[in-house]
């Protein structure tokens, strides 16, 4: 799998161009060679980025004697389903540890999308005292490094007798203030406030609202933050690394990390186990870069 | 009239803060509950195995002995700042170029050059920080493949190495730790930076060129200064993640900080001190340390870029 084929036709551009034009133009009469250069040294690092990517799956498919030789492989061998043996040898219980990422992943995309979106509902469409200060106090909290309450967290953990438990992974995670922060400002473009009024005179409950009426109106928003959401906890290695204790519990990246340091180094089987904890990321990448770029960079812009 | 008894019974005035109540719950038992304790911890003395019953106030001592006698933490600041700067600085003087040239070229296969430097982003630390040992490992490493080849370049291959680099000895060790993290964030920058050109208006642009300005002109008096909100939010992205870097040195160096422990970050110290050592009051001191350094690194950032003029 080369990655200049799916990502070259993951881009249909389906926003018009043309409004670049008058900007391209005279530069391009004036200045042919310096613009020459500027997109083959834009494309030279383009190329850097995804190298390494490249490289995980060549090695991926090469063995250990293979990639320890002087210049290393360039092009993809026959040795990918070796490696994934050599990788189960190593991580016996690799597929488990596959199931609980795509697990823990989901279990909190899942309760993220349901509660972001309901506390955006409130922040964005309904009255109450104190909305201004409490939605202040929730993009407040964004401003915490997490790093700080890490030892803190383990000791909590350790008293709800949540150590080694998948669950002290998916619940603190469960309602970032990111997700509510984009929810908020999707939900109060997105839905008019008329809707709700008119759903609430014909005797709809406030619940009933927002599932039956806001929810179908705001779906790719959802899709954005559920994106967004996956990938960050499909990566999270900080939590993971303080939590889980016992090998047939571990998440991808934990797994990954344990194969480090033991004896010999398999490149080859750790290229090939980077190479399935990256796959689900390249996919989502290839299906919706442009929704996830826009949905990370929305509140930046309007700040 | 009705009393506030009966108004509450309308779930319309209730509804509102039982759908917010989640995050608050939330956020009070794991994040705020766990801050406060820290501040708590960060003022005993306490082996954890001993059991709560063991926890002795000492006050600051924490506190001064990290800043004091603990010569690790100094040499993991310095480690954390130097990589902070030669990883985080390129990105910003390279992104707002790029993203400038970005913003007018490439036309319909734009999106597509935009999304082969954002990729890094989104992609596992982990994994990819384990590639990334392969690559720069010293006999059969692509880097040094890559290096090799260009020694037989005119002018760039006097600035070659002779042989192959050790990139595990300390004094390259930061060097590869802060290639990797650049790599990985400079597209978010780039995407940071597009999506803020692309919000200044095209009349703004065009007057500038009936005022004869050339492209480079463009960039330096119109574009550059109309980036500085941006460029305030996103050097700020920058400072809060690169002082507590943690995961890509964490992979590279085999989570021990290399030799002499060269690429060892101050969150990594951290880690260390809490479950190596299992000294968990002089590490939630430490955390509020490098919290506070995170602080003023934000505030002089905001004395910098942050005024609004």
């Amino acid at each position: 799998m080369t990655l200049s084929t799916p990502l070259s036709t993951a881009h249909p551009s389906p926003e018009p161009t043309p409004t670049d034009a008058p900007d391209a133009a005279p530069v391009q009469k004036r200045l042919p060679l310096v613009l020459l250069l500027g997109y083959a040294v834009v494309l030279l690092g383009g190329l850097m980025m995804l190298a390494p990517f490249y490289f995980m799956f060549v090695f991926a498919t090469h063995t250990n004697s293979e990639i320890l030789s002087f210049p290393p492989p360039l092009w993809f061998g026959s040795a990918f389903l070796d490696n994934i043996t050599e990788l189960i040898k190593a991580l016996p219980y690799f597929w488990n540890n596959l199931g609980w990422s795509a697990y823990v992943a989901l279990a909190v995309t899942a309760l993220n999308l349901f509660f972001c979106s309901l506390a955006g509902y409130a922040f964005a469409l309904l009255d109450f005292r104190g909305r201004e200060r409490l939605f202040g106090a929730v993009m407040a909290t964004m401003l915490l490094p997490s790093f700080v309450g890490l030892v803190p967290t383990v000791l909590t953990m350790s008293w709800l007798g949540w150590m080694n438990e998948h669950r002290a992974l998916i619940v603190p995670g469960a309602c970032g203030a990111l997700g509510i922060f984009m929810m908020r400002q999707y939900i109060s473009s997105a839905v008019p406030k008329e809707l709700i009024e008119a759903a609430r005179m014909d005797g709809c409950s406030e619940f009933g609202i927002f599932l039956r009426i806001v929810w179908p109106l705001i779906t790719p928003a959802l899709g954005t933050l559920g994106l967004i959401t996956f990938i960050s906890s499909w990566n999270n290695f900080m939590g993971p690394l303080v939590i889980l204790r016992d090998m047939d519990r571990y998440t991808v990246p934990m797994a990954l990390r344990a194969l480090q340091g033991t004896g010999q180094t398999q490149w080859g089987a750790i290229c090939a186990g980077a190479a399935v904890a990256v796959i689900p990321l390249l996919l989502i990448f290839v299906m919706a870069s442009r929704r996830l770029i826009d949905g990370l960079t929305a509140g930046a812009v309007k700040s | 009239m009705k009393t506030t008894m009966s108004t509450w019974r309308q779930p319309r005035k209730w509804a509102p803060y039982l759908f917010v109540s989640p995050f608050f719950i939330l956020f009070g038992v794991f994040g705020l509950f766990p801050l406060v304790f820290s501040i708590y911890l960060s003022l005993h003395s306490w082996d954890p195995a001993a059991g709560l019953a063991a926890m002795e106030w000492v006050g600051f001592e924490n506190y001064l002995y990290a800043l004091q006698s603990d010569d690790w933490l100094r040499a993991s600041l310095y480690n954390t700042f130097w990589m902070a700067l030669v990883s985080g600085l390129p990105q910003h003087l390279l992104a707002m170029p790029l993203a400038y040239f970005l913003h007018s070229a490439f036309g319909r296969w734009r999106n597509a050059v935009v999304g082969a430097y954002f990729l890094p982003f989104i992609t596992s630390s982990v994994a990819i920080s384990l590639v990334f040992s392969t690559l720069f490992s010293r006999d059969f490493g692509v880097v040094n493949a890559v290096l090799a080849s260009l020694k037989d370049m005119p002018l760039l291959g006097a600035l070659m190495p002779a042989s192959n680099i050790d990139w595990a000895q300390p004094q390259y060790t930061k060097w590869m730790i802060s290639f990797v993290v650049f790599w990985r964030y400079v597209g978010w920058n780039v995407v940071l930076y597009l999506s803020a050109i692309q919000t200044i208006p095209k009349d703004v642009l065009e007057a500038a060129v009936m005022d004869g300005a050339n492209s480079w002109q463009k960039f330096v008096h119109v574009v550059l200064p109309l980036l500085k909100p941006m460029a305030f939010f996103a050097v700020t992205l920058t400072i809060i993640g690169n002082l507590q870097l943690f995961e890509e040195p964490f992979i590279l160096t085999n989570g021990t900080g290399g030799i002499d422990q060269a690429g060892k970050t101050a969150a990594m110290h951290m880690y260390s001190v809490a479950f190596t050592d299992g000294d968990f009051g002089t590490a939630s001191a430490i955390a509020w340390l490098l919290f506070m350094l995170i602080a003023a690194a934000t505030w002089f950032n905001n004395r910098l870029l942050g005024q609004r003029d």
